[in-house]
């Protein structure tokens, strides 16, 4: 278990971040919590609650009149030394991007420029970040990468509309592993796919993870998703982060109402038809504790012994 | 390979069009254009039937030809290069007066319509770029500018710089009296200073909106997810700018920059007439005013296939910097 | 000059959905506001200034003479009142402009949409003559066909005009009629039995509004422009009083070279002035049609609540 409070990669105190417009709105409020060394971290939550605005603050890619308003990020690398992210300008900010900390953001969106070729996209990180390099190398490191996450090497000359979804994100995600960052921070990066490719793209995260040895900042609304890959979630909701557990124990024993809900809402597999509560949960909907099932206008099931509530 | 073609197609399409418009015009409009015409060559020189049954063809007369078989001549002789003759520069054929004035066009029109659209666009992308600078606010005075008659500013520059301050000469593509033609130095240097004024009035008259066509296409561009990524990875703020967004912002500019071909030539008549530079446009202005209509016509479909020669090249070149073209049809 | 929306359809499209009236309107800035004003000054020196001023034919001994007390703007060489010719010539170049914005717009409307809509071979065959208009070359085309025609009316010049300007305009609402059409809303009242017309009227065409009115302003410019250049040339309505018939004049009688600037320098100016106050409306009507322009521009900013620091601190962190 990556130990987050001893040798932490990233910590983040008391993060508040603004947008000061004619009302001002407090998208980030307070935030503070540290990642271990190879940790998956998931950061879970419904649109609007502001993970993906806390990853872009960390990462300093926030735009007028989004503003920090309070509190630090402080990386720590593996290399022994620390960097206050807040404290980074100009060329030493251009530099330490994608180096240290990468972002693959939802490929199967328009994140790829759409009039280069492939091969380009991935060589200018390294003629912007290893100069020294030399072409027939670059090219040669290209074609690796893309072989790593499963993509053939001869796409390198492809379009990237010429690419399905599944393989511009995967691109996406050779690109963030390009100069071997401590932290890859993945916003969202599976939701415009369908759920057989999401499955494969969530392999390759894991076993990549395991032989590079990278922390994940996993961003997404699908807690499901979550529950199988993290080692801890953070669950935030109107800016604030109201749980952060390791996964197996918020699944079981979860603290916030607002987890317990998140939880609930998630249609089961098992159970009757029109049941919309997981098994084995408890929520607040009916206020009984214990582990019972309820169901919500549900014909009655054959399999007795269950009580039926109706809600009004 | 098949996006080539389709366009290649369309342009022959295009000729066939101007060829066949350019036939029929003078048969619709009222007139008899080939007795005025003949009457006047017929005061410089002797006319032989052969010419007079050229200029019937191209201008329509009460033959008993049938139209079918007087058009089919027509293309005919269109494709031996035999425009007829013209009555102002008589003995000179309609061919021989276009292959002088053409180059002179050309040369200015071209020269200066290129290095309009590059500084253009070219400010375009710093103002996209830099939001909220002062340069944004120099684009409505600049796109302002477009506004002002072509003409009348041109007029008013050659007063202020060819009179008031004689710096620039008045009229004339160069100086007939001191330099010779011909590839040596006083020729070239001479056209140069002649045509200096004329393309200085041009783009001065259309830099506005390729400026603006340009920095509303940055900022929208800007938003782009891409930008995000390429942010992010760090990219140097150069590199971003022009391979990330102006690439991408500078496609609509681009095609706006074939459609303005055609306006582009239109202007260059104006102003040849303004500086009396001795350019096919200004051929065409003498033509109307002597009724020269066999030159009329030849320039005109002339100024058409330079046109939908230019606009081909643009298409192609367009096709090269957007891939996605090339996969769309 | 160039066509000034360079701009994708999916701008377009993104900011006017199914939007009311009032998200249409363009919001009161300076810019818009000045342009309004400036332009309706000189439609009301159009409108009602020839029911005021003297005839501005009637020739005078006083020959070529400065502004004064009798003639504001001066005379020209054969006595005429400059001031009351210029009102005369407001009123034609604004009709002939205005002709050709509504005959323009019909076209492009017609062939734009109308072909993008209906699809198929009536597509291909509209876009396809929509191409050719817009690739032979405009002014040459009106110089050989007006010169056939010896006694020409404004009313020629105007449909000449018309002619060939409507062909640029077709070819951006068909674009934009054509990703209007993949809509889901369209495809529900497809679904719903809406015919065809209905539709056409009733959910794409409001989106097009603005496009529609960006282009009718573009061309009334042109159409001005326009007639001003042919009838420099000498190819104008003959007879006619018009921003460029006053202008042919001017040069015909040497007015710069006899330095009669007040007979020169007018008609051009209020040509300047008028195409620049519709193009500042044009502008207006850009930032309805691309809202990301009205959000970025110095004025906007100004409204963010960051104090004199942050702002610094913020656009130091910006990439750019």
């Amino acid at each position: 278990m990556p130990n987050y409070s001893s040798n932490p990669v990233l910590t983040i105190e008391n993060f508040s971040i603004d947008y000061m417009a004619e009302q001002t709105v407090h998208a980030v409020k307070n935030v503070s919590f540290s990642l271990g060394r190879g940790e998956i971290l998931g950061l879970a939550g419904e649109s609007g609650c502001g993970k993906s605005t806390l990853a872009y603050g960390v990462t300093r890619l926030l735009k007028p009149p989004a503003l920090v308003t309070s509190g630090h990020a402080e990386f720590h690398s593996r290399e022994g030394y620390s960097v206050n992210l807040g404290e980074l300008s100009g060329e030493d900010l251009r530099a330490f991007r994608w180096d240290k900390i990468s972002i693959v953001f939802q490929g199967a969106m328009n994140s790829l420029n759409p009039v280069i070729n492939i091969r380009k996209q991935l060589e200018d990180i390294f003629t912007t970040h290893r100069p020294e390099m030399g072409k027939k190398e670059r090219r040669e490191l290209c074609g690796d990468l893309l072989e790593r996450v499963g993509v053939d090497r001869d796409r390198l000359k492809s379009f990237p509309h010429e690419l399905s979804g599944g393989m511009r994100q995967r691109v996406m995600i050779a690109m963030a592993m390009a100069l071997g960052p401590q932290i890859m921070i993945m916003d969202e990066p599976t939701t415009a796919l369908d759920v057989v490719i999401q499955r494969e793209i969530l392999r390759e995260i894991t076993r990549l993870r395991e032989e590079l040895g990278f922390a994940v900042i996993f961003i997404t609304h699908d807690l499901p998703l979550l529950l199988e890959i993290s080692d801890r979630i953070a669950v935030m909701r109107d800016g604030e982060i109201v749980e952060l557990g390791e996964a197996v124990e918020l699944y079981t024993n979860p603290q916030h109402e607002y987890t317990k809900r998140l939880l609930s809402s998630f249609p089961s597999l098992t159970g009757d038809r029109g049941d919309f509560i997981r098994s084995g949960l408890l929520t607040d909907r009916d206020g009984v504790t214990g582990d019972a099932r309820r169901s919500v206008g549900a014909e009655p099931d054959e399999s007795g012994g269950t009580e039926r509530s109706s809600t009004t | 390979m098949r996006f080539y073609v389709q366009k290649l197609m369309f342009y022959v399409v295009a000729l066939w069009a101007a060829l066949t418009l350019n036939f029929f015009i003078p048969r619709w409009l009222p007139g008899n254009p080939v007795d005025i015409l003949i009457a006047k060559l017929s005061a410089k020189g002797a006319v032989t039937a052969a010419t007079r049954h050229a200029l019937e063809l191209l201008l329509g007369a009460n033959s008993q030809e049938p139209l079918w078989k007087q058009y089919l001549e027509y293309l005919g002789n269109l494709a031996h290069g035999d425009l007829g003759v013209s009555v102002t520069y008589f003995p000179q054929t309609v061919a021989q007066t276009i292959a002088q004035t053409l180059p002179w066009t050309v040369a200015l029109i071209g020269i200066a319509t290129v290095i309009s659209f590059i500084v253009g666009v070219g400010l375009g992308q710093l103002a996209g770029w830099k939001r909220g600078s002062w340069l944004d606010n120099a684009i409505p005075v600049t796109t302002m500018l477009q506004a002002v008659p072509y003409f009348w500013l041109a007029l008013i520059l050659l007063y202020v710089f060819g009179s008031l301050l004689p710096w620039f000469p008045l009229n004339g593509g160069y100086d007939v009296y001191g330099a010779t033609p011909g590839f040596n130095l006083d020729f070239i240097g001479s056209t140069i200073y002649y045509g200096t004024l004329p393309a200085l009035t041009i783009v001065i008259s259309s830099i506005g909106g390729w400026m603006l066509g340009m920095r509303n296409m940055m900022v929208s561009t800007l938003s782009e997810d891409y930008i995000l990524t390429a942010e992010a990875k760090g990219l140097k703020p150069r590199r971003i700018m022009t391979a990330y967004a102006a690439r991408n912002a500078m496609l609509p500019s681009l095609s706006g920059f074939a459609i303005s071909l055609g306006f582009v030539v239109a202007g260059s008549i104006v102003t040849e007439a303004v500086f009396s530079y001795p350019g096919i446009g200004s051929a065409l202005l003498e033509a109307v005013q002597n009724n020269d209509y066999a030159l009329m016509q030849g320039i005109f479909l002339f100024i058409t296939l330079s046109v939908l020669g230019a606009n081909l090249l643009v298409d192609l070149l367009y096709a090269f910097i957007d891939p996605r073209t090339r996969s769309r049809s | 000059m160039t066509p000034v929306l360079a701009q994708g359809p999916d701008t377009v499209v993104a900011a006017t959905k199914r939007a009311g009236v009032r998200q249409v309107l363009p919001s009161m800035t300076p810019k818009l506001a000045s342009g309004l004003i400036i332009a309706g000054l000189v439609i009301l020196f159009g409108v009602i200034g020839p029911l005021v001023v003297g005839d501005p034919n009637a020739i005078g001994d006083v020959g070529l003479s400065g502004p004064s007390g009798t003639h504001i703007l001066g005379t020209t060489q054969t006595g005429q009142d400059v001031f009351s010719q210029l009102a005369y010539a407001t009123r034609g170049s604004l009709i002939i402009g205005f002709i050709v914005g509504v005959l323009a717009m019909f076209f492009s409307a017609f062939f734009g949409i109308v072909g993008a809509y209906v699809g198929g071979f009536l597509d291909d065959l509209f876009s396809l003559f929509t191409n050719v208009m817009l690739v032979i070359p405009g002014l040459p085309l009106v110089i050989v066909m007006s010169s056939y025609v010896q006694q020409k009316s404004i009313y020629l010049i105007a449909g000449v005009l018309a002619v060939t300007s409507w062909a640029g305009g077709a070819r951006v609402l068909r674009s934009v009629t054509l990703s209007l059409r993949n809509r889901d809303y369209v495809a529900a009242a497809k679904l719903s039995g809406e015919r065809t017309w209905r539709i056409m009227l009733v959910e794409i065409l409001p989106n097009l509004v603005p496009v529609m009115a960006s282009q009718f302003v573009f061309a009334i410019i042109f159409a001005i422009l326009g007639e001003a250049g042919l009838s420099f040339l000498g190819l104008g309505a003959s007879g006619a009083l018009t921003w460029g018939t006053m202008l042919f004049y001017a040069q015909n009688g040497l007015a710069l070279r006899l330095g009669a600037w007040w007979w020169f320098i007018p008609p051009g100016l209020l040509i300047a002035v008028f195409g620049a106050a519709l193009s500042l409306i044009n502008f207006s009507i850009d930032e309805i049609i691309n809202p990301k322009l009205r959000d970025q521009t110095r004025s906007a900013r100004k409204r963010w609540t960051l104090s004199e620091e942050q702002l610094k601190r913020v656009s130091v962190e910006d990439v750019p």
